[in-house]
């Protein structure tokens, strides 16, 4: 079954006219164990969207085999999609993000395709001159 | 979650991990998740619900400064 629907599709087309350059959507998954059902879902669902613009491309990885590229994108956990646009900006989804999520993927997708954040010139400028690393987690639930 | 993504496209310092909390019950609850949308910023700084952008950038600020 898919996940989206027509009215979906025109409407994530629609947001994706906003793209500004080529996106890749790096999936990583487990074939055994718990998560795998949920894996084949996310993985389901990213292809589905990348469906949507010529400028996205998915590569998924398993978690298990694909260590080296876990390690170096930080992730431990699946299903995981990282968003990458003209470098990998740290953009992270951890389950599958339908629901309430999904509009975040979309954004995501958008502004690691055009590479400027939509935030205040007071904003930037403060997180130009970060002292340290930041490791923000944002918790929700599908609905 | 868009004011966390946004800054981390701004600033290679910052990344943003959205976690759908229902699949991940062990991490949710080593992070005492009750109530969504949780943002735990450097696993020190944490508040429920959404922040305008000048108070989530001050949580963000206060959170380097405590990992200091």
């Amino acid at each position: 079954m898919a996940f989206l629907n027509a009215q979906d599709e025109q409407a994530v087309r629609e947001r994706f006219a906003e793209m500004g350059g080529p996106v890749k959507l790096v999936v990583f998954s487990q074939s055994l164990g718990g998560a795998a059902d949920l894996c084949r879902e996310n993985e389901q669902l990213v292809r589905e969207v990348a469906d949507l613009s010529d400028q996205l491309s998915v590569e998924v990885l398993n978690l298990a085999i694909d260590r080296e590229r876990a390690e170096a994108y930080g992730v431990d956990q699946v299903p995981a999609i990282v968003v990458e646009g003209a470098r990998d900006y740290g953009l992270r989804f951890y389950g599958v993000p339908s629901g309430y999520e999904f509009g975040n993927l979309i954004d995501a997708i958008i502004v690691a395709s055009t590479g400027e954040p939509d935030l205040s010139d007071d904003t930037k400028a403060s997180l130009s001159a970060l002292a340290g690393d930041v490791d923000i987690k944002v918790f929700s639930t599908p609905g | 979650m868009r004011l966390a993504q946004h800054m981390s496209v701004a600033s290679d310092r910052v990344r943003s991990i959205a976690i759908e909390a229902t699949e991940f019950p062990e991490l949710s609850r080593a992070y005492r998740v009750s109530a969504v949308p949780k943002i735990v910023i450097n696993d020190r700084v944490q508040f429920e619900g959404a922040l305008p952008e000048p108070q989530f950038l001050a949580a963000v600020l206060q959170a380097v400064e405590e990992s200091a």
